[in-house]
């Protein structure tokens, strides 16, 4: 018998395992562990989170069509991940119609590998880099550092970051975890020629920070970006900052390598309407970022003469294939789920093991990376990272349901988990308590629990796994009666019958009064 | 109005004068409250950790056990689990149910109710005749705020309370961390976040803590006995169902 090809696709490919930045070395309970002694790190992070919190609320309070903006922007993106395959190919044909040209990258080993041959093209061995969340996934610093090309990072925040051998913890602001302190530190200990009277006020900060920049875009002749936007109408990139060293990047370089993920293709020019008014009041809590940047291909005698665009999968075809968790690829990287997480406010970004993190990360990281790449891989331990309080969804400017996509990961682990522990308890639970009478008697066992109490009522200590709980959290004795067993008694039925006659007591009383 | 009364595992096994409370706080408002003897458990726990096939002998049970058309209306003393009845029993139908059960979780689902919103909207009262007494302060439980938004509802009626000093609980919106297993799986973090929440309570130098569901209000609670602070939780209801007549009186070991 001969096999027919039916043409089913196979699954497709996701971030390769041990690639770039979207898998940590140990689970999120145990990075957490570490980072929640990080005293600092817990100031820094909740004082940084609540003043961006009440400014996001400030400015997206003040639009009287905030919600129907929100609602825009979720059908836009949901439209785009519905037909992304004809946009894409569309941004293709006009970025090429422009003298642009579009590299293809399967993956993040396929794009460091684009990028590299890009820039040894031009004979530079420095490029200066416009912060980017896609090349930060797929590790191109330390790719490009590995076949001696120094990457220059040119936003603040992203130069602290790699001035310290640090890695970003947050999406918007990957320093948020240092204080004007540490950076002071960081710049006196990194920057060649500093004035070691560097204080810590933050202008003086920057300053320095300008200067040391200032040389690198004057000489650099390769600068690398990511995009928020590629409009597959015109074929146009858009780039949205605060600091201007993204148009300076942008602009005066020959070669402009831009890296963008599939997802962030848009249909329309006019589509920027709805999310350049979400972005910035997201973000970083402002009307409006101080710098748009828009290019499409080559412009003559203007702007970089070379422009490469390189459209990255690294997973989001993966991603595309899951009905439910595919919601996640409508981010705009606004980050505003981060700021309003009580999770990440506690455990701070580097957690998360990943270059995505907060609720956002939670779910994107194990969708574009996988979570079971491996025997305990720990990704699978990023959607539990949430009490699913919610916050994250009314945060989200295009309505991503994060709660509802954690609670779907965590389902898609315990499928793929086979036979474990927990399994077998709440499939024993599920056993008693669908069925009554064996639920009453399990009711009945449970007040044996009382034993454990102290005279006071309390249990102190629990077993493992739930010595976690017990470590700062006591817990009631079971009572002596449960709620049945007291309705049913002699007392419950009194009580009830009481209470139904108070309620006509009261009705009388109540057309006596009205009587009168 | 028929309202069948769903105790919740939870609290019919551990907080029983929480649904004690809600029961005879119905009844003085004249209406019949049964309590159908086959509840169990709506299968929250399930769901939210990971596991969508086991509950559906749950989910099951919970829509005939509520689904008689003489039942009027289901009222439960927590927003998490009519949370759960409300969005979580139709994703278990579909994926897994047949048709007959996804017939039976919407029929259900249409007529379920958190307590305070029971009695704001659908009983539309926000005056229950409670006296309480003491100076308190409310938590929104994050499953009744953006899962059901029952918003200003349970303030309404404390605010309506007869001697009730009512305290505005700083950064109230934010979660006490407790989030079901994420209080064993993320311990640390979960503490974390309830040191927060306990702080916040502190400063309002409340007697009593109180929200609409044990499940926060049981995670709260061990903390404020573990630091043996002053405050102490109880369920909204328990304060509602507070008259000057049969006045609070605690019984409960874990403050």
């Amino acid at each position: 018998m001969s096999s027919t090809f039916l043409g089913m696709p196979a699954t497709p490919p996701r971030s390769p395992y041990g690639t770039g930045n979207l898998r940590g070395d140990r689970t999120f309970p145990e990075a957490a562990h570490d980072e929640l002694r990080n005293e600092q790190l817990r100031r820094n992070l909740g004082r940084a989170t609540h003043t961006i919190r009440a400014k996001r609320l400030n400015v997206t309070g003040e639009l009287p069509d905030w919600e129907e903006l929100r609602d825009a922007g979720s059908a836009l993106k949901t439209d785009t991940m519905n037909r992304l395959p004809e946009l894409l190919e569309q941004l293709e044909r006009k970025v090429t119609e422009r003298g642009g040209t579009v590299h293809w990258a399967r993956d993040g080993v396929e794009a460091n590998e684009i990028v590299t041959r890009l820039v040894k093209a031009t004979g530079s061995s420095e490029v200066i880099k416009v912060k980017s969340m896609a090349t930060q996934e797929i590790g191109l610093n330390e790719h490009l550092e590995s076949v001696g090309i120094t990457p220059c990072e040119t936003d603040l925040a992203e130069l602290i970051v790699q001035l310290a051998h640090d890695k970003p913890s947050h999406i918007l602001v990957p320093a948020i975890h240092r204080n004007r302190d540490e950076i002071r530190q960081i710049f006196l200990k990194e920057i060649p020629g500093i004035d070691p009277g560097l204080d810590n006020v933050p202008a003086h900060l920057a300053a320095a920070a300008r200067a040391y920049l200032r040389d690198k875009f004057m000489t650099t002749k390769v600068a690398i970006s990511g995009a928020n936007f590629g409009i597959a109408e015109t074929g146009t990139l858009c780039v949205v900052e605060s600091e201007g060293n993204g148009r300076m990047c942008l602009t005066l370089p020959d070669t402009l390598i831009t890296v963008m993920g599939i997802e962030k293709v848009l249909p329309r020019y006019q589509d920027l309407e709805v999310f350049l008014q979400l972005l910035p009041r997201s973000s970083t809590g402002e009307r409006m970022n101080p710098y748009t940047s828009m290019w499409t291909g080559v412009t003559p005698d203007d702007g970089p003469q070379d422009f490469h665009l390189v459209l990255l999968d690294n997973g989001r075809t993966a991603a595309l294939a899951d009905r439910i968790g595919r919601e996640a690829l409508n981010c705009i990287r606004c980050s505003a789920c981060l700021n309003v997480c009580p999770v990440y406010e506690r455990a701070g970004g580097h957690a998360y093991g990943s270059t995505y993190p907060g609720p956002i990360g939670a779910v994107l990281t194990p969708q574009l990376a996988g979570m079971h790449a491996a025997k305990d891989d720990p990704n699978s331990s990023l959607p539990y990272a949430s009490s699913l309080c919610g916050a994250c969804f009314d945060a989200c400017p295009v309505k991503i349901d994060i709660p509802s996509l954690l609670v779907e990961l965590r389902h898609q682990h315990t499928e793929e988990s086979g036979t474990t522990v927990e399994k077998l308890a709440m499939k024993a639970a599920a056993g008693v308590m669908k069925r009554p009478k064996l639920y009453t008697a399990a009711q009945k066992g449970a007040a044996i629990g009382r034993v454990m109490a102290g005279r006071d009522g309390k249990i102190s200590h629990l077993p493992p796994p739930f010595d976690g709980w017990s470590d700062s959290r006591d817990i009631a004795a079971p009572p002596k009666q449960t709620f049945r067993s007291w309705l049913a008694s002699a007392e419950g039925a009194a009580t009830m019958r009481a209470a139904a006659n108070e309620h006509e007591k009261n009705q009388k009383n109540q057309k006596k009064e009205e009587e009168k | 109005m028929r309202i069948g009364l769903f105790a919740t595992c939870l609290g019919d096994t551990l907080f029983p004068e929480a649904v004690k409370s809600t029961a005879v706080l119905l009844a003085r408002l004249g209406h019949d409250v049964v309590f159908p003897p086959g509840q169990t458990c709506c299968g929250q726990m399930h769901v939210n950790t990971g596991y969508q096939r086991e509950p559906v002998p749950l989910v099951r049970n919970f829509a005939e056990q509520f689904g008689d058309a003489s039942i009027d209306a289901v009222v439960m003393p927590s927003g998490s689990c009519a949370g759960s009845v409300r969005h979580q029993h139709e994703i278990v139908a579909e994926r897994y149910g047949d048709a007959a059960l996804r017939a039976g979780v919407a029929t259900v689902k249409a007529k379920t109710y958190e307590l305070s919103e029971f009695l704001v909207d659908v009983l539309e009262v926000t005056q229950v005749g409670a006296y309480f007494p003491h100076r308190v302060t409310y938590h929104p439980t994050c499953h009744s705020l953006r899962m059901l938004r029952v918003g200003e509802k349970p303030l309404k009626l404390l605010r309506a309370v007869d001697s009730i000093d009512l305290v505005e609980l700083p950064e109230a919106d934010s979660c006490c961390g407790f989030g079901g297993t994420f209080a064993i799986k993320n311990a640390e973090t979960s503490t974390a976040m309830l040191q927060d929440k306990m702080r916040n309570i502190a400063t309002t130098g409340a007697d009593v803590c109180t929200a609409g569901d044990s499940s926060c209000l049981m995670h709260i609670g061990g903390g404020l006995s573990r630091i043996a602070a002053g405050t102490r939780t109880l369920h909204l209801a328990q304060i509602l169902s507070s008259t000057r007549t049969s006045p609070y009186v605690p019984t409960e070991a874990v403050r």
